[in-house]
């Protein structure tokens, strides 16, 4: 499914004449906003943003630190505190610990209940991810792990270690996520969270994981599962089955659409206009019904 | 093997002082831009400098497939050289982004 974009911006505005798309095992429902809102006491709620790139010096974003204080100010001003915010990988442009240390400072800033980061290829460039994992590791022994948070059982994985073509899970991650599904109800609302998408998205730019069925196999029995990627600076979303991806947007810059350009990269785009292609993004979990509304909010 | 890696040691030496070296050919320069190496196929002599340069805004890496060489992160407008003193192919991609790819063929015999 590839909802056009600006139509989609439009619908997902959290604020304002917005919709909220629910998710339930019976697939995408769209509501109206207020509807959403008059309910709020049974819903958990929790933030992803994505590929924040400090460091990043280009004509695509001039301010990256600006940018990202702005999504970080509007996570701040929800109307319900956040249960956790993730940050789904490319937290530094260049894996300098300059880069990390100014991450790592303005995270600490967002009100919530805890902070979780997966890597992205940037920020494990010379050493395997040795700094990163130093600095927003969860003290796990391998570089993923899970928790259970906000009604849901969340993996939180590496795949930029080792890429080739796309993103890689590996074998040893695999096996780990089949034990550690296995302890699970059907009926638990399943969050995966990985930087590089975890399906097919456009694998001509490494815009896949390369043994990402294997994993949805794992997912398959769930009533109800959400896959949360970035990497690809924009707002994406496929529903398959029980499960739904959705790629979000950077705090950075935006990247073409899949195939729109010769090449992927920062993209420039009118001044001005370079908020409207920015964003946060909210899930609010409905306690009892483990219905799942996504909400992407533009940052302008 | 040795004489030859003495004589490129010699002329990284004359490099080093002088800046320039006697009858040694010029470095040669691989664009980095818009996601590709520009030219993906290279043919150099041995002893022959490769000079490479990053175009974009996104960092690339210059890492060879076996891992025998890696750039490490180049931001834009870093360079990254390398002297190749052996004949050989070498295959090389971005870490990044490994649709990069190319391919330094080192010509020449070795004595």
């Amino acid at each position: 499914m590839r909802v056009k974009r600006a139509k989609f911006l439009e619908c997902m505005a959290w604020c304002g004449t917005g919709v909220v798309y629910s998710l339930t095992a019976s697939g995408l429902v769209g509501r109206a906003l207020a509807d959403s809102l008059s309910t709020p006491l049974s819903a958990l709620s929790f933030v992803q943003i994505s590929d924040s790139h400090v460091g990043f010096h280009g004509d695509a974003n001039p301010d990256v630190l600006g940018s990202f204080q702005h999504a970080i100010d509007k996570i701040n001003a929800l109307p319900m505190r956040p249960e956790f915010v993730m940050h789904t990988g490319d937290v530094s442009h260049l894996s300098k610990s300059t880069q990390f240390d100014t991450a790592k400072q303005m995270l600490g800033t967002i009100k919530t209940g805890a902070l979780y980061v997966v890597p992205g290829e940037h920020d494990i460039i010379d050493d395997r991810g040795a700094q990163f994992f130093q600095m927003f590791g969860r003290g796990s022994r391998a570089p993923w792990y899970s928790f259970d948070a906000a009604g849901v059982h969340a993996l939180a994985l590496t795949n930029v270690l080792d890429i080739t073509k796309g993103g890689i899970l590996g074998r040893d991650q695999l096996e780990w996520a089949r034990k550690d599904l296995a302890g699970q109800k059907n009926s638990v609302p399943i969050v995966v969270f990985a930087h590089i998408p975890l399906y097919a998205v456009y694998p001509p730019w490494g815009w896949s994981t390369d043994d990402y069925t294997e994993l949805l196999a794992m997912l398959r029995r769930f009533d109800s599962v959400t896959v949360l990627n970035g990497h690809i600076h924009q707002v994406f979303t496929k529903t398959d089955g029980n499960v739904t991806f959705y790629s979000a947007d950077s705090t950075a810059f935006p990247q073409p659409a899949p195939g729109s350009a010769p090449k992927p990269g920062p993209l420039k785009v009118p001044a001005g206009e370079l908020g409207k292609h920015l964003g946060i993004r909210t899930v609010n979990v409905q306690t009892g019904s483990h219905a799942i509304a996504i909400a992407d909010q533009p940052l302008s | 093997m040795k004489r030859h890696f003495f004589s490129a040691l010699a002329a990284a030496g004359a490099l080093a002082t002088a800046g320039i070296t006697l009858g040694a050919t010029p470095p040669v320069h691989v664009a980095i831009d818009n996601y590709a190496f520009k030219a993906p196929t290279i043919t150099v002599g041995v002893g022959s400098t490769v000079i490479w340069k990053n175009g974009d805004d996104d960092p690339h890496t210059v890492t060879a497939d076996d891992n025998s060489f890696d750039s490490s992160g180049l931001d834009n407008g870093a360079t990254y050289s390398r002297t190749f003193t052996k004949p050989g192919r070498y295959a090389y991609h971005c870490k990044l982004h490994p649709f990069m790819k190319g391919v330094v063929i080192v010509a020449g015999s070795n004595s």
